[in-house]
């Protein structure tokens, strides 16, 4: 596995498109030819080269190059967009868009993320060692299609409207989260360590919820039906099963009645 | 002035008869002139090249109140697809593409002339301002009267005077150019959540069917001698068996000529016919196209369009608000209704027609059997029903699935369910290819006169718009390869606006002006009506009568369509 390692010399006035920051796209290059790679600040293109010290090189394939991003990137958007393999490493608290649609491979970030990490995510690995901002793991605006596959972990806490629209792939936060959890969800799986606000499964077709504390406010969608014993994480614990949004569609499989379930931890 | 000769071309113009002919069209101030009349024009080569008219859609949703609401309420439609700038302006979006992108793409095709399909008339002010914003193509605007509170009450009454007057009224309030009719009477009995279930059955609280809104409309049409004629969305839209209420709808115009100065033959349009020509039950429908074509082939006085299914993911919108909330619950996506105070209601849904979903494989199958079992090609149209059934930017797929058996052929074989569409569908066993002159005639020469436009667009005779496609296809030896077909369609080789290229190597160059045309008819005074108006908007509107009609400042470049009713 080759290494590129990107260093910030140059912040942006404005914030910085990198969707180029993917090992798809450094595959097969030079650190000459990375820097070359464009990006966008506002209306204006740029090259990665403008902002960042690049070394190393890429790998053959996108799976054999692994990325580390260094220093402060709060201004740059996008990395690791589309990943299809490999890996990328940041550290420090980058912008928006993390991962987003992200096919394969594995993002670390030794920080925070800002919102919309892992939008429409289909397959691969997000760690978060800070807090995660909104919409981790959620759909693009407007669009119904949120995250398919793979999965995110957050050591910290995250935002509001996480996992929106998801339908597959599971999302671990080790702390607390704001409101609205997996809105309009049709699958996957959320795990809440800490606590959660309100508006938690609102809408919700099918999919599971686990919350380990409290929730302020629950939904009134959602009905108690029995207490269970479940194992997550390596946790073995008796949580209470809810079952809805009743206010939703739900199709039936063998005449039995698919809901979106919720789990709370005693 | 400029003075064009476009040489050596193979010209196809069925409203003179050319059928592939080398024929030099010379263009001097704008319009197609003898050419003789040239003194010193610029040459455009149209060797190996298919020269028509410009392309004139009949029916297509691109401006107005619910193309915006798409707009709005897709964001994801715009992300990292098509954005770009080759024009003065950006473009933008896919199955509802920006204004600007919309005049582009139209052009880049070959179009100068399109017809929107539904004009909410409250919202005709912002209908208005998007035909201006929309570049380069000619636009003219229908309003809905089929749940016209005004309408519903004359016809009833069989007052066709008064209906007639209102109907001039509200033309020239909205800068309208026709009748269009959606789900007659279903629309309004909408706004009490329902609907009509065929057109025998009155509407709720006003005592009047459907078909007699529909023979009604004609003769309200045919009294004031409209350029178009009614153009009719029927009753119960994409609902299995539903093949029965359209040839009950087609048979409701036996018995009524075409009355009219502007050469148009027929009494009723009716529009994306693919919608409603289906039979059989539930998901298990099958195409009732032989049955409906046999009848529109035998009767002259019908014109129809297709609106073909493109299998893509677009954005549906219609003043059918019962059917888009219908729509809602089979895909349980977004949705955005709305009741226009006494006029009409719409919806908005996006929708995904995919290949391996058998129920819109034997749709694409029932829209192409329309253009294949055509025996007049003047009065059957290629539309997609513009975004409904899929893009307007794919006519020329459509142009390319109807002119080659193998394209056919090979969509098929894509399909997940090919068996199971063969058997419900007559399409396995057609092997017309349509030929270019019958494409003109279904695009452009057809449509114009279907429209009462004959005189001004569709053809390439001396005195008529110069408005010009050259297409990079070789007439006289086509590409074996249908995908050739598709990409000449898709950018034109050059498109003449009004004499001006626009289009070059599928390529926007210039930008000419574009025009509004509108329907302006003189009715003899009518008390009445006049007061029946006056009153409704006193007591039902919520706005009043001197800020409901157009204001001159929203009218763009207008073209009048003048029309006497009054002797």
């Amino acid at each position: 596995m080759e290494t590129v390692t990107l260093t910030i010399k140059n912040q942006p006035s404005l914030y910085l498109e990198a969707d180029n920051i993917s090992p798809d796209a450094f595959a097969g290059k030079s650190a000459e030819n990375i820097a070359a790679l464009h990006a966008y600040e506002g209306n204006t293109q740029t090259t990665l080269g403008d902002h960042f010290e690049i070394s190393g090189k890429g790998g053959a394939t996108a799976t054999e190059t692994r990325i580390i991003v260094n220093g402060d990137v709060s201004k740059v958007k996008y990395i690791g967009m589309k990943m299809t393999g490999g890996e990328i490493v940041v550290n420090g608290n980058p912008d928006m868009y993390v991962g987003a649609w992200m096919q394969g491979g594995k993002i670390t970030v030794k920080g925070n993320v800002d919102a919309f990490a892992g939008t429409g995510m289909k397959g691969g690995e997000i760690v978060i060692d800070g807090d995660a901002g909104n919409y981790l793991g959620a759909a693009y605006r407007g669009d119904w299609r949120g995250m398919q596959g793979g999965k995110i972990t957050v050591k910290g806490n995250a935002g509001s409207d996480i996992g929106t629209f998801m339908n597959g792939g599971e999302i671990v936060i080790g702390g607390d989260v704001d409101v609205h959890v997996a809105t309009h969800a049709e699958g996957g799986k959320i795990v809440v360590k800490g606590n959660a606000k309100s508006r938690v499964g609102g809408q919700m077709v099918e999919g599971e919820i686990i919350v380990f504390g409290d929730i302020e406010v629950m939904m009134p969608g959602f009905i108690y039906r029995k207490d269970v014993d479940l194992e997550v994480d390596g946790i073995s614990a008796r949580f209470a099963l809810y079952e809805g949004d009743i206010g939703e569609r739900h199709r039936k499989r063998k005449g039995e009645v698919i809901y979106g379930k919720l789990y709370q931890k005693y | 002035m400029s003075e064009i000769i476009i040489k050596n071309g193979f010209v196809f113009d069925p409203l003179q008869g050319i059928r592939g002919d080398k024929v030099d069209i010379a263009i001097k101030d704008g319009k197609i002139v003898e050419t003789t009349a040239l003194t010193n024009p610029k040459t455009i080569d149209a060797a190996g090249m298919t020269v028509m008219a410009g392309g004139v859609d009949i029916h297509s949703h691109v401006v107005g109140p619910k193309v915006n609401t798409g707009r709005l309420f897709r964001p994801e439609e715009k992300l990292f697809q098509n954005i770009k700038k080759t024009g003065s302006r950006m473009e933008m979006g896919t199955s509802i593409p920006s204004v600007y992108k919309t005049g582009y793409d139209y052009a880049r095709m070959g179009y100068s002339y399109v017809n929107e399909a539904a004009m909410p008339p409250l919202h005709s002010p912002h209908v208005h301002e998007e035909i201006r914003d929309t570049p380069i193509i000619d636009i003219s605007a229908m309003p809905v009267f089929g749940n016209n509170w005004f309408s519903l009450e004359y016809l009833k009454n069989n007052e066709i005077e008064n209906n007639a007057a209102y109907t001039a009224w509200l033309l020239r309030a909205t800068r309208g150019f026709g009748i269009k009719i959606v789900n007659p009477g279903g629309s309004e009995a909408w706004g009490w959540g329902l609907n009509c279930a065929n057109i025998h059955e009155p509407v709720p609280y006003f005592d009047v069917t459907p078909a007699q809104i529909i023979t009604g409309s004609i003769e309200t049409n045919e009294y004031l001698g409209l350029p178009h004629s009614i153009h009719i969305h029927p009753n119960n839209l994409g609902n299995p068996g539903n093949y029965v209420d359209t040839l009950e709808t087609l048979k409701l115009a036996e018995g009524y000529t075409a009355k009219n100065a502007f050469g148009r033959t027929q009494v009723m349009h009716l529009t994306h016919l693919q919608f409603h020509a289906y039979g059989g039950e539930g998901f298990n429908f099958e195409s009732k196209v032989p049955e409906i074509m046999d009848y529109v082939n035998s009767h002259d006085n019908i014109t129809v369009d297709i609106g073909q299914v493109t299998l893509d993911e677009t954005t549906t919108m219609t003043a059918d608000g019962p059917f888009e909330h219908h729509l809602r619950a089979v895909n349980n996506l977004k949705w955005a209704n709305v009741d226009v105070e006494l006029e009409t209601a719409a919806g908005v849904v996006p929708f995904v027609y995919s290949a391996n979903n058998k129920a819109n494989a034997v749709q694409w199958a029932i829209g192409l059997e329309i253009g294949l079992l055509a025996k007049d090609p003047m009065r059957t149209y290629i539309t997609t029903d513009h975004p409904n059934a899929g893009p307007f930017t794919r006519y020329p797929r459509v142009i390319k699935w109807l002119m080659s058996q193998a394209a056919r052929e090979a969509q098929m074989d894509a399909f997940k369910h090919r068996d199971k569409v063969i058997d419900v569908t007559n399409i396995a066993g057609i092997d017309r290819e349509l030929t270019l002159y019958e494409i003109a005639q279904m695009t452009r020469a057809g449509t114009a006169k279907a429209l009462g436009i004959a005189d001004m667009y569709g053809g390439l005779a001396p005195g008529m718009d110069a408005d010009v496609a050259i297409y990079n296809l070789n007439a006289e030896s086509m590409p074996s390869d249908a995908e050739e077909i598709e990409k000449a369609f898709s950018r034109c080789a050059y498109m003449l606006k009004d004499g001006i290229v626009a289009v070059k190597d599928g390529e926007i160059v210039a930008e000419p002006a574009k025009r509004t045309i509108w329907v302006d008819v003189k009715v003899p005074e009518n008390a009445q009506v006049n007061r029946d108006i006056y009153e409704h908007f006193l007591k039902h509107y919520s706005l009043k009568l001197e800020n409901y009609s157009l204001f001159e400042e929203h009218l763009h470049n207008p073209r009048v369509i003048e029309v006497n009713a009054a002797e």
